[in-house]
């Protein structure tokens, strides 16, 4: 591969159009904000407390160190090797495997469709905490007032009061992406989590001191050692790192990408990787001492009150709110943190498809941004906030999650390491600059440890689906909104593959100038080696 | 709260966020292949 400084300043100005974070640190705390969503508040507290408590410390440690901070150290190698999209950075690995990027792209847009809408419904509740809107049955409230559930169907009922604040996430969330990789999520990101830690952090205080909070976190310490013997309880460990560390669907390559050449992508990844489980620690603290409150003050064991997802955030906490002293402000930080939370996820889940258009297309980056961005507003608005939109939400998070995620990350693994073995190479672009370094360990972690766990988490959900349909919902949602989702996406991700790049992409390898490694494949002689792109006006140049 | 469940609440944010903290001074220690002081004047 030629490395010409011609071909090397084209490059240069390519990806300076391209965008990208202005520092490590912009870089990390974006990827921080991606990977602590909803799931690390809701979703590891309960997980935790359902599979051995303190016990579950040990397979989730090792989940983490094992299988988690390797992946997410692939995708970096990945993204920040081949400077590209995920359809391009799999493009520049090998041109076959282009469809895996178009598959996270797919399942990231679906993504974004519902995830915004959960976000819309923490926006409502943090100012819902105020004046204790829920009265004295949240679970009423939230199924029957709220979101005006009735039976389950798909239904164009327009709620109004899930609209407006979808539309308002929707318009903060384009604004956002239509500035730019460092001017809108850099900059986001940079406020936002640091906002987001305070914020938990004053939770957790406010929560420790109610009484009853002893109670609770002796049900979330408590270990159950037996539970180690125990398949599933590791598959939850495994699945809660995956599900959690945002990897395996586009999001750290993009972001990878987006990171100067010279880095340490593997300090980066640690400390990514800790902060997330951090964080997840600190939500674990904080939601089990206030539902530690709440079993007290209900005269029942924790065990009772104790819940995840919508049931913990929308009905459990809620309840909390109204009994606890200085509930209001509980209720600000709980649901301003779930909304804070979610917002630096969004915007890492919708660049994973901008990005693509973007690489693809050739487009600007505000074209890219309403390109993308207004369908899949227009597309979370007709289908969230109608009377049905819980039940397509949950139907779509379970599916998509299930199988579409864990699928994709699966298959990408092992593409990657046993059909073009790339693994060597990507190791040798992380220890360019990276410290500690990555060895035949990482290998090894990477080509084995990690899809074995995945495939663990994958033949228990399929056998838990198998044996009874999910959430009791009719087969016809199930096969419609489900099943035939999770086929659809893979197959249209390899018919968008198909579609040419723009002439003069750089395919078949990293671009000139990405670090010492040698390419996979040599391009041919002919082939064009850089992107003769021309200047908007609408894009950011930050330094790289 | 019982011994056991203190003692796994006490190894927990030793691991985790010990684990930060040691990663963050490793990437303090060695990554500082660039001039920072540009990028604060950067980043907003």
């Amino acid at each position: 591969m030629s490395t010409s400084p011609g071909r090397a300043t084209a490059q240069e100005h390519a990806e300076s159009r391209r965008g990208g974070f202005s520092s490590r640190r912009v870089f990390i705390l974006a990827a921080i904000g991606s990977a602590v969503g909803l799931g690390n508040i809701w979703r590891f507290p309960y997980v935790a407390y359902e599979n051995g408590g303190g016990a579950f410390l040990l397979p989730y440690l090792v989940a983490l160190l094992t299988a988690g901070i390797p992946f997410l150290l692939l995708d970096y190698a990945l993204g920040h090797r081949h400077r590209g999209s995920a359809p391009l950075s799999f493009a520049r690995l090998r041109r076959g495997t282009e469809g895996l990027g178009w598959w996270q792209v797919g399942i990231c847009f679906v993504i974004a469709v519902y995830y915004a809408a959960v976000i819309a419904w923490a926006l409502r509740y943090t100012f819902f905490s105020l004046d204790l809107a829920w009265g004295a049955d949240p679970e009423a409230f939230f199924f029957g007032e709220f979101l005006q559930a009735g039976d389950v169907a798909v239904t164009a009922d327009v709620v109004p009061g899930v609209l407006l604040p979808l539309a308002l996430v929707w318009l903060a969330v384009l604004v956002i992406m239509a500035l730019g990789v460092q001017r809108g999520i850099g900059v986001t990101s940079l406020v936002f989590i640091p906002v987001l830690v305070l914020a938990f952090a004053a939770l957790v205080v406010q929560a420790l001191l109610l009484p009853g909070a002893g109670a609770g976190l002796d049900a979330l310490f408590a270990p159950d050692w037996s539970a180690l013997a125990s398949a599933s309880v590791w598959g939850a460990a495994f699945g809660q790192i995956f599900f959690s560390l945002s990897v395996g669907f586009g999001i750290m390559i993009t972001y990878a990408s987006y990171v100067r050449r010279r880095e340490d992508m593997v300090g980066s990844g640690l400390v990514v990787g800790f902060s997330n489980s951090g964080f997840e620690l600190l939500a674990g603290i904080g939601v089990f001492a206030a539902l530690g409150f709440m079993a007290q003050a209900n005269g029942v064991a924790v065990g009772e009150v104790a819940d995840g997802g919508i049931g913990l955030a929308f009905i459990a906490f809620p309840a909390i709110i109204s009994e606890a002293p200085a509930g209001a402000l509980i209720g600000v930080l709980f649901f301003g943190s779930l909304v804070v939370a979610g917002i630096t996820s969004l915007i890492s889940v919708i660049e994973v498809v901008i990005s693509a258009v973007r690489d693809k297309l050739d487009t600007g980056r505000l074209t890219a941004t309403l390109a993308v961005g207004v369908p899949a507003a227009v597309l979370s608005l007709v289908l969230f906030s109608t009377t049905s939109g819980i039940y397509v939400l949950d139907v779509v998070d379970h599916f998509v999650n299930q199988y579409g995620i864990l699928v994709v990350a699966l298959v990408s693994m092992l593409v990657v390491a046993w059909v073009v073995r790339a693994l060597p190479v990507l190791g040798e672009h992380l220890n360019v600059h990276g410290r500690p370094r990555v060895g035949t360990g990482w290998r090894l972690l990477t080509s084995v440890v990690a899809p074995a766990g995945l495939a663990v988490v994958l033949v228990l959900a399929l056998q838990a689906d198998l044996t009874a349909p999910y959430g009791d919902y009719p087969a016809w949602l199930l096969l419609s909104l489900g099943w035939l989702l999770v086929v659809v996406l893979p197959l249209l991700g390899f018919v968008l593959a198909r579609l040419p790049w723009r002439a003069g992409t750089h395919l078949d390898g990293p671009p000139p100038g990405s670090d010492p490694a040698p390419p996979l494949q040599a391009p041919p002689p002919t082939a064009p080696t850089t992107r003769d792109r021309t200047a908007t006006g609408q894009d950011e140049g930050g330094p790289r | 709260m019982s011994t056991a469940a203190i003692v796994m609440m006490v190894v927990a944010m030793v691991v985790i966020w010990g684990g930060l903290a040691l990663a963050v001074a490793s990437l303090l220690r060695h990554g500082a292949v660039e001039d920072r002081t540009e990028d604060v004047r950067r980043d907003l």
